[in-house]
């Protein structure tokens, strides 16, 4: 049988472009940005057709590739897409485009930089679409090089201050990973990912790491806590979770608008679809046993990054700790969905209902922060490199159109109903707070903070008096709106039509939440 | 009393020392060459002297052992004074100490 | 179920189609040019006209069947989005309640946007007015007609935007800018009390719809499904659920301790605080309380007969309705006074609805639309014509040139005191009162009630003598003028309204009740003989309050500009305790509003010392780990390689000093050597 690898085309397309951008538009940076989009564009194709013949009504794994790689050691190149991954999958598709656009402006780059971002996205995919965990972690590992690169050299003022400690954490979560599934592998004897879903489910990993692990016999639990803490810190380190988060802003606010569109947009998506992959259904006894603990977590994320978000005078680190609170909701969802169950009535709809906002609001927060960090790249290129809180004021008197625009980003981030933000976090809420009232309750704190800091900075930078230096401020050009419009337009059509969405994503989390809710441990 | 081979042997031995010491204190070229000859004609002395009284002196192959190193000291003595000429000419030394241009 | 004809289905169908006209005219006009302004307005109004005949078409709709057996009812579903194997439905209900506010809210709004073409006729950001109030109509009308908790709260959400929006339309001004955000905060904070109310509700009851033909959540089988466990000694979810939905509308509707927000939220363009901040939006708390009624009282089961939610709801509104009354009597600003009255109105109908009057409350709720719409309208007029001026110590003496505005807002005046029996406020305020009469478990909300109208008929006899009597105290050289018929035509219609409406809902011919509840209210002689020493005191109070203005403000002319209020030289104390709100402003700017920004200080020095501490600990960690690798490779792999390579070098170096080209001595060694083999093979060393 010879069908098309469309997903292997999906991350090879964007390698080989990246190759002849380095070898062809090292020098020719307007050359190299034209071609590195029209470059970028080519993936939507694929893209456009996977989502064409996707059948939404299956749960399971769709246009599966499978290849033998490494026999001897179970490693196969294997790729699959499910109602989790396409929604990721597009949005990179529409981040890489936007986020060659957004900087379109920006003198520095060149061929390499342009390079690297479409390398970046060929990994992205990867990562979206891998099965097993070799080929999976390569594409993981070999996404943190171009970002870094990315960072390191076009960054801001204390770009090497933020690129290093970026590389370090993510290498040190990553390491603790590996080590993890080497156990497993050397448990279980398999790195495919719906192979270790099915042990996982049935319970079998827990005593497979024992019996072949065990060498303290104390406790039998201590194996399969310590290999899910390692793949934890792993996936927690790129969410980022509370407290590995700390490297975040740094990096978001010294990469240049692009990366941290993509870094914001896709990368972090990475970590939370690694929790929903790996972690959700290979672990979930030892998530339900530290089920208090996480849930602590990601509520400590929540509500610290929004009050640190609400301190902040630069808007682009503002913005940053928004991101961790934003996907400190995906990572609530993800914990109360593991939660024990049979207090709870219908408590597979109320997972379902989780799963699903989880993976809506991944896909709004990167539609949303990647609008809002290219909005506020916008303003530092206007302002000549200022983009602090209080150094504008007033410019909706010179830019409407700008201001009418960051405004529905702003609200779509803060959730208001009508716009794609609300969606998620509202299936966020109703699933967690029939699973784990006290985790809701504590997270609208969250949602209070959000929407004061946002308000705050709509205040500051387009309320009040336009000083006299900002009167020539200029409007959105034709260009800057069009290259807006699509994600404006998505907002709405996914806080109007959400089924757009969550139709892609109920089979398979409706199947996880059945199997998640029968679970007792 | 001394035998006639012992006397022939010590004469070679003194003659072979002369030549050693020739060669070793000497440092003209020609001289030194006429050192090794020297220690060359107490080998041929040796030659004859063991050819004479030995087990078998009727036989030509002691005179014949002689006769071929004559020729070939004489052979060597025309190439080692035609490199110690073509020396001198180049170096206009025939000093064996100043002639160290290929030391490395 | 009565008279299901297709045409009243079709209507119940197409419902939608009200709410729809004004959101796409808001959509056409968000895209609309600056210079456009005829067409903005046109399509403002002619959208808004337009959502009046569809809300009167479904007004008739529900008129037609009134065999008062059954509540009349007619609700259309439709899916939205999957959850499981679950679907989450949203839809649009049409009963007497939603008729109701659909034909209020629709005249009131044509009213006031032909008000806005005047009042806002200089205002350059005209067509961007426009498009924020046919938003904020569309959203309310959604709101008025959502059959699901859900939509509900996403047009709740919506309306709070469009309020944010005009409330900041100046945003040039930063005290508008701080009142937006201000006003958009702190209804939020019950709004988070409404959403978790809302999936508390959800995942109790398994819907959010209010009626799903009889598997809503506000329909029999859901209710008692709520009440059972608390029964059998479990949670008091149901009682929890409905204080929680109403944190939203104390939020919505400025109640205390969240009303700080209505009187900043006066910032905004008065048309938009007649509209918004008066007529619709603020009352949005009451309808949502008013819609959710079962829910509200279905505790009462548990507690014989008194409902504690419901006892919550007539507390906060009774004391919302003195409280805010009270400060009313010290305010200087022409629309403050009118924001904290609108405040203590609002409260009167969360106490009527909590004492058990949930026809008074609707119907002062209707009437309130009418009269302060049309208060607000003449206060917009007075300040348009005093050349935006608002303090009221600067006017005076208006009444003379500007008649109709005057006459109509005398009209207002007398409907909000309560004037008896020709003023729609009496009629709906002496229901009220009854119901609170009637109410046993506590005389509070009544007596709150009653001193609640006292003040008001002072302040408002005050604001009357300040602003319309004695001699004008403002700028001499700008003379106040009468407005333009855009603004005058509309006060002229809802004053006729505010004076006709009473009747729909007097004692004599309670129209508004049966309509609402669905059953034959008759008038009775003896209940009116009953309650007549109530309606006696009620309008002693009226008198009282109005005869006390009169002699302080009217007979009396106020002195210059800056004289000091005659209040506030009888007690200055009690008079800058009310002029400054009782301080709850600054309460909050001391308490949350510094723990806020004290918390925030505190993440932040955590983010930077302790958990990027935690962070600059792994890298300085690895950074050390690094060093010692480097260090070990340095030194012990390569220094023992680069030693052992040296010796080598140095040991060769030596050697060959032996070879020194020098003939002569390489003979020597063969020649030592030579004859230190001879003597050892003397010595007979055996080789």
């Amino acid at each position: 049988m010879t069908q098309t690898p469309w997903l292997s085309l999906l991350i090879f397309v964007p390698w080989v472009m990246a190759l002849g951008l380095a070898c062809f538009y090292r020098k020719d940076g307007d050359a190299a940005k034209k071609a590195a989009l029209v470059f970028s564009l080519l993936p939507a194709l694929v893209t456009l057709f996977l989502v064409g013949h996707f059948d939404a009504a299956r749960a399971g794994m769709q246009f599966v590739e499978r290849h033998d790689w490494i026999p001897s050691l179970a490693v196969e190149y294997c790729l699959g897409l499910d109602g989790f991954s396409l929604p990721l999958v597009i949005l990179t598709t529409i981040l890489v485009p936007f986020a060659i656009l957004a900087s379109w402006q920006e003198k520095k780059t060149d061929g390499v930089f342009y390079a690297l971002i479409l390398f970046l996205q060929g990994n992205l995919y990867g990562v979206f679409t891998a099965l097993n965990f070799f080929p999976w972690f390569l594409f993981w590992e070999m996404s943190l090089i171009p970002a870094f690169f990315l960072i390191r050299i076009w960054g801001g003022q204390g770009r090497i201050a933020a690129a290093t400690p970026f590389f370090i954490y993510t290498m040190l979560g990553s390491a603790a990973m590996l080590l993890s599934f080497l156990a497993l592998y050397i448990s279980v004897g398999t790195f495919d990912f719906v192979k270790l879903a099915e042990l996982g489910r049935t319970g079998v990993i827990e005593g497979a790491l024992y019996a072949n692990l065990g060498l303290t016999p104390a406790d039998s639990n201590m194996w399969v806590t310590l290999v899910f803490f390692g793949v934890l810190l792993g996936v927690a380190v790129k969410v980022p979770l509370f407290p590995f988060h700390s490297w975040l802003p740094a990096a978001y606010a010294e990469a240049p608008t692009s990366v941290t569109i993509l870094l914001t947009g896709a990368l972090s998506k990475m970590g939370v679809y690694g929790f929903l992959r790996l972690l959700l259904p290979i672990f979930p006894g030892v998530i339900r046993e530290w089920l208090e603990v996480l849930l602590a977590l990601a509520l400590a994320g929540i509500i610290f990054s929004a009050f640190a978000a609400l301190f902040q005078k630069d808007l682009k680190r503002m913005l940053a700790y928004s991101s961790i609170n934003h996907l400190g909701y995906c990572l609530l969802g993800i914990f109360a969905a593991a939660a024990s169950t049979h207090e709870v009535a219908g408590a597979a709809t109320e997972i379902a209902a989780t799963l699903n906002g989880v993976v809506v609001q991944m896909f709004s927060h990167g539609i949303s922060a990647a609008a809002l960090f290219c909005f506020v790249g916008w303003i530092e290129t206007r302002g000549g490199g200022l983009r602090g809180l209080e150094d504008f004021g007033g410019l909706r008197k010179a830019a409407p159109i700008f201001c009418g625009l960051f405004g529905i980003s702003a609200f779509s981030s803060l959730g208001l109903p009508g716009l794609n933000g609300f969606i998620g976090e509202f299936l966020i809420f109703k699933g967690v707070f029939a699973l784990v009232p006290w985790a809701a309750v504590g997270a609208t704190v969250g949602l209070l903070v959000t929407a004061l800091f946002l308000l705050t900075c709509m205040e500051k930078v387009f309320h009040g008096p336009l000083p006299e230096k900002w009167e020539k401020w200029p409007d959105l050009s034709l260009f800057e709106r069009v290259t807006m419009l699509p994600l404006a337009a998505l907002m709405f059509v996914i806080g109007l039509c959400p089924q757009m969405l969550v139709g892609l994503v109920n089979p398979c989390s409706t199947r996880m939440a059945e199997w998640l809710s029968r679970l007792w441990i | 009393m001394i035998q006639p081979l012992h006397a022939c042997l010590i004469l070679s031995s003194l003659l072979f020392c002369i030549g050693l010491a020739g060669v070793l204190a000497r440092h003209n070229t020609i001289l030194m060459l006429i050192g090794v000859e020297l220690m060359l004609n107490a080998a041929n002395v040796n030659f004859i002297a063991f050819w004479r009284y030995g087990a078998w002196a009727g036989q030509s192959a002691g005179v014949m052992f002689a006769i071929f190193s004559i020729a070939v000291a004489a052979a060597e003595i025309a190439v080692g004074l035609a490199l110690v000429i073509l020396i001198f000419r180049h170096v206009r030394t025939t000093s064996i100490d100043r002639v160290d241009g290929m030391k490395g | 179920m009565i008279s299901k004809t297709w045409e009243t289905l079709l209507v119940v169908k197409l419902l939608w189609i009200i709410p729809a006209i004004p959101m796409l005219a808001a959509g056409v006009l968000a895209l609309t040019p600056r210079g456009y302004r005829r067409m903005a307005a046109s399509l403002a109004i002619g959208s808004m006209v337009l959502a009046f005949l569809f809300s009167c078409l479904a007004f008739y709709a529900t008129m037609i069947p009134l065999p008062y057996s059954e509540a009349w009812r007619q609700s259309y579903n439709v899916p939205w989005f999957d959850i499981g194997h679950e679907t989450v439905r949203v839809g649009w209900v049409l009963d007497p309640l939603s008729a109701l506010m659909l034909a209020m809210v629709t005249f009131v709004g044509t009213c006031i946007f032909v008000f806005s073409t005047g009042y806002m006729a200089e205002d350059e950001n005209f067509t961007r007015f426009f498009g924020f109030l046919t938003l904020f109509a569309g959203a309310m009308l959604g709101l008025i007609i959502s059959n699901s908790l859900l939509l509900l709260f996403i047009c709740w959400e919506l309306v709070g935007l469009a309020s944010y929006l005009l409330i900041g339309f100046w945003f040039h001004k930063p005290s508008a800018a701080a009142a937006a955000k201000k006003a958009f905060m702190t209804t939020r904070i019950g709004d988070l009390g409404l959403l978790i109310g809302m999936v508390w509700l959800y995942s109790e009851t398994g819907t959010l719809l209010f009626y799903d033909g009889g598997f809503g959540c506000l329909e029999t089988k859901a209710l008692i499904g709520l009440v059972t466990p608390a029964i059998s000694g479990g949670t008091l979810a149901v009682t929890g659920i409905a204080l929680l939905i109403f944190c939203g509308a104390i939020g919505k509707s400025g109640q205390f301790p969240l009303h700080v927000w209505l009187p900043d939220a006066m910032e905004g363009p008065t048309p938009v605080s007649a509209l918004i901040h008066a007529a619709t939006m603020v009352a949005a708390g009451v309808f949502l309380v008013g819609r959710m009624l079962p829910l509200m009282g279905a505790d009462m089961i548990l507690f014989s007969g008194s409902s504690p939610t419901l006892y919550i709801v007539a507390m906060v509104g009774s004391f919302t309705a003195l409280f805010a009354a009270l400060i009313a009597v010290a305010q200087t600003d022409i629309k403050r006074i009118l924001a904290y009255s609108t405040v203590s109105q609002l409260g009167y109908m969360m106490m009527a609805i909590g004492v058990g009057g949930y026809p008074a409350a609707i119907f002062h709720l209707l009437t309130h639309a009418f009269f302060k719409a049309l208060l607000f309208l003449g206060s917009g007029s007075v300040i348009h014509g005093c050349h935006h001026e608002q303090d009221i110590r600067r006017m005076g003496g208006i009444a003379g040139s500007m008649k109709i505005t005057f006459a109509t807002y005398a009209v207002g005046m007398m409907a909000l005191s309560g004037v008896p029996f020709f003023f729609s406020g009496f009629w709906s305020k002496e229901a009220i009162l009854h119901a609170a009469l009637t109410w046993t478990p506590s005389m509070l909300p009544f007596i709150f009630g009653l001193c609640g109208a006292f003040l008001t008929a002072f302040y408002m006899t005050r604001m009357m003598g300040y602003v319309f009597f004695g001699n004008y105290r403002g700028d001499s050289c700008h003379a106040p003028h009468e407005s333009p018929a855009t603004m005058t035509v509309p006060l002229v219609i809802l004053a006729v309204f505010a004076v006709l409406l009473g009747f729909a809902g007097t004692s004599f011919w309670p129209w508004c009740q049966s309509y609402l509840t669905a059953q034959r209210v008759r008038f009775g002689w003896e209940e009116f003989l009953h309650a007549w020493p109530l309606t006696g005191g009620s309008i002693a109070m009226v008198a009282a309050g109005i005869g006390l203005g009169w002699k302080l403000y009217i007979s009396r002319p106020v002195g210059g500009a800056d004289a000091p209020d005659i209040l506030e030289t009888m007690h200055p104390k009690i008079y800058n305790c009310l002029k400054n709100k009782f301080f709850v402003d600054e309460f909050y700017a001391a308490t949350w509003v510094r723990w806020c920004g004290a918390f925030a200080s505190v993440s932040d020095w955590m983010e930077r010392f302790v958990w990027g501490g935690m962070m600059r600990g792994a890298a300085f960690f690895t950074a050390c780990l690094a060093l010692l690798n480097s260090e070990t490779d340095e030194r012990v792999v390569n220094g023992s390689f680069d030693g052992g390579c040296k010796v080598l070098k140095a040991s060769s170096g030596k050697l060959s000093l032996f070879q020194n080209g020098k003939a002569q001595r390489y003979l020597c060694v063969i020649g030592a050597a030579f004859a230190l083999l001879l003597l050892a093979l003397e010595m007979g060393v055996k080789l």
